[in-house]
């Protein structure tokens, strides 16, 4: 928070017509996101000699909720432990091979990164909405209108270099999930539309939309297989080792990761999309243009879905057919939700529920543990994250409290 | 002659497809319609209705009779009821992303839940499954009377309408549910336990939910199969708007939902030179129109999604 001011004065200032606001904004934003108290309190701790590394690195209120996320997780698996037990299986070998699966070997890992390089994708998806104050439930369908743009540059300009190629085909992707998600800001600032309902509509359109594509238009002559063509080798993400599957587009996701994080701290925009998600009237009085930027954001989040699409698309199936994506869209909530919509975060996210994907297959061998338990898993990691972090709401000023007691200031 | 029997006939049996695939999804959005109208947005109805589907063959299956199939079923929706209820109304969590997490935990659970009771080689002659009602004298009317030779689930399904309209409309109940989703402050104030109201209309909407599940399994198949709501309980969520949260506009939503479907199936069939999935879209895409106000706005309860801080 305290970057904040420095940032907001730092940017605004540089902002000739906001310059006057800029004290108001700040007193604004802190108000109505009810941190005024917390504020004053981190002034306090920060000013004090024994004001500590750890504290400045960890402030009480990130602790606080790193805490109750790692506790939410770990409840999260053992009531799937009982779960496992009650459907008749061993949690213990469950549990193991599960590991065993994901992590076990080095490509094992490496097979768990080509199932989190998707899932980063549509976390900050999720993750970029919900800076900005929007829901984005639309990731699937985003993904699949990115996989079919990419689709279409990749499969042809078979002349063209790699070089040139594959950075057009992915922004192919990014472009074609990008202007799904535009639309959606269009319809919410344009109409009023909420984009809960239209993103959630806008999936089975798209997926629709796939499907008449792959049995029609685009498919692959003779037309046997509901199919595209094949991507030419130019627009192929190269893969890291012979014998994984591991391929660049974990490099492009961990690039998006690092975007994300300069976008929302290092640009006005990404700074002037927070102040719109946590309080629009503010945004307005300060002189933002709070339609803009929500348009902007959905482009980006249905960018970023888009890319999820073109990365599974270029990398791992190498054509586009229906349904190529197992969920990851709805996953990438999950992601974002375990991150905390933090860059770091989301990358951990992305591994976490990789992890489940790839150990499964190993969890069903050996355990004899039905490989659809992941999906209960996951499920009770989301319920108990969404849990964990109204407590953390709840318990924000008690911990407050406390703090100001061990810290004797006023 | 010969060629206006046939038409009638193709007629008559599009106008019996049309209620058989609408009817599910009446039973779902009636029951969303409940909780949409006291303020809660249940994108789980989905997963709800697959559990209710599961439950439906496991209670048929169990008692050798479809009604206990759908009395389990709506057991089941009213758990999953109290479990969203929870973490909504009591733990304030996000709806939406609840949501989520019951369609994830449906797809996971009845999956694995189906595998462990019927194994791999389910036999579906094993489970009972509800057999048409016909009702004398209106059944016999040349052309609509198809429309009178339905499973016994399905005129329930259209009783609820006017039953759910004037329950909304007409009793202290309704106006207490309708007050809770439109301002529950002001509920509160005028004595309404909003806590009570959402938690009742989330578990009853979500047992109905239930027995829409059963009417897949037990009713247009006799059997369990993974996944097989396959986006119904999405389109009872577009119907609650489409319809504008009206328990007639609901009907007539669904109707129209079932009869792009029976289109759908007709034009696959006959190998139609437009694309049916086109068909398929429409649903959605006419619930975008109505929801931005191009086909008149649909204006949703104003507490829409929000959970209640008492005091």
């Amino acid at each position: 928070m305290i970057y904040y001011k420095k940032n907001c004065k730092k940017r605004l200032t540089n902002d000739s017509s906001a310059t006057i606001m800029n004290k108001q904004i700040y007193m604004l934003y802190v108000h109505v996101r009810g941190k005024g108290i917390l504020e004053a309190e981190m002034e306090n701790i920060k000013q004090k000699p024994v004001g500590l590394l750890i504290l400045r690195l960890f402030p009480p209120e990130t602790a606080w909720k790193l805490l109750i996320q790692i506790l939410s997780v770990f409840s999260a698996l053992l009531v799937g432990a009982v779960v496992i037990k009650l459907i008749g299986g061993s949690p213990g070998a469950a549990y193991r091979a599960l590991l065993v699966g994901s992590m076990g070997n080095l490509k094992a890992v490496m097979e768990t990164l080509v199932k989190a390089t998707p899932l980063i994708f549509t976390g900050l998806s999720f993750a970029y909405a919900a800076k900005a104050g929007l829901i984005n439930i639309g990731a699937e369908g985003q993904l699949y209108m990115g996989g079919f743009l990419a689709t279409l540059v990749g499969s042809s300009f078979g002349w063209m270099p790699l070089i040139i190629h594959l950075p057009i085909t992915l922004l192919a992707g990014f472009i074609g999930g990008g202007l799904w998600g535009l639309i959606i800001g269009w319809l919410k600032v344009k109409f009023g539309a909420n984009e809960i309902i239209t993103t959630v509509m806008f999936n089975y359109v798209a997926i629709y939309f796939i499907s008449y594509l792959v049995t029609g238009p685009m498919i692959e002559p003779p037309g046997t297989y509901p199919q595209s063509r094949p991507i030419t080798d130019t627009a192929i993400l190269p893969r890291f080792f012979q014998g994984s599957r591991l391929h660049w587009g974990f490099i492009v996701a961990l690039l998006c990761v690092f975007l994300f994080w300069f976008f929302f701290r290092k640009l006005k925009v990404g700074y002037e999309s927070r102040v719109v998600g946590s309080n629009f009237e503010a945004a307005k009085y300060a002189g933002m243009k709070p339609a803009k930027v929500m348009i902007l954001i959905m482009f980006i989040a249905g960018g970023m879905g888009g890319l999820a699409g073109a990365n599974e698309i270029l990398g791992i199936q190498g054509k586009l057919f229906q349904g190529f994506s197992p969920g990851y869209g709805f996953d990438g909530i999950a992601v974002a939700l375990v991150g905390m919509n933090s860059p770091f975060g989301i990358i951990l996210g992305g591994i976490l529920f990789g992890a489940l994907r790839s150990g499964g297959n190993m969890m069903q061998m050996i355990a004899k543990v039905p490989i659809s338990t992941i999906y209960i898993i996951q499920s009770l990691v989301i319920i108990f994250v969404i849990a964990g972090q109204m407590i953390t709401l709840e318990n924000r000023r008690k911990l407050l409290a406390i703090f100001r007691r061990n810290n004797g200031s006023e | 002659m010969e060629v206006s029997n046939t038409i009638l006939q193709i007629i008559s049996s599009f106008i019996e497809a049309d209620l058989r695939v609408a009817a599910p999804i009446l039973i779902a959005a009636i029951g969303l319609l409940y909780m949409e109208k006291a303020g809660v947005v249940n994108i789980g109805a989905e997963g709800t209705m697959l559990i209710g589907a599961l439950a439906g063959s496991i209670g048929a299956y169990l008692f050798q009779n479809p009604w206990m199939g759908a009395l389990v079923a709506a057991l089941a929706g009213g758990l999953v009821g109290v479990m969203f209820a929870y973490l909504v109304v009591t733990v304030k969590a996000n709806q939406i992303v609840a949501g989520i997490a019951i369609n994830i935990l449906a797809l996971g659970g009845t999956t694995t839940v189906n595998r462990i009771f019927f194994g791999l080689n389910a036999s579906s002659s094993d489970i009972p499954s509800f057999t048409k009602v016909a009702i004398p004298l209106l059944s016999e009317i040349p052309v609509i009377g198809s429309l009178f030779n339905q499973l016994g689930l399905a005129y329930l399904a259209i009783l609820m309408v006017p039953f759910t309209y004037y329950l909304m409309k007409k009793t202290t109940i309704g106006l207490s549910i309708r007050s809770v989703g439109e301002h529950p402050e002001s509920a509160d104030t005028a004595g309404i336990n909003v806590f009570r109201i959402r938690y009742g209309t989330i578990i009853i909407g979500s047992m109905i939910i239930g027995v829409a599940g059963a009417y897949l399994s037990v009713g247009l198949l006799s059997f369990f199969s993974e996944n097989m709501v396959s986006g119904r309980g999405y389109i009872a969520l577009a119907s609650v708007i489409f319809g504008k949260w009206n328990a007639f506009g609901v009907l007539g939503a669904t109707l129209l939902f079932g009869f792009g479907d029976a289109l759908q199936i007709r034009m696959q069939a006959i190998g139609s030179a437009i694309p049916y999935q086109f068909l398929l879209m429409l649903p959605y895409l006419l619930t975008v129109a109505a929801w931005s106000g191009f086909v008149g706005k649909a204006v949703a309860p104003k507490a829409s999604g929000k959970p209640y801080f008492k005091g």
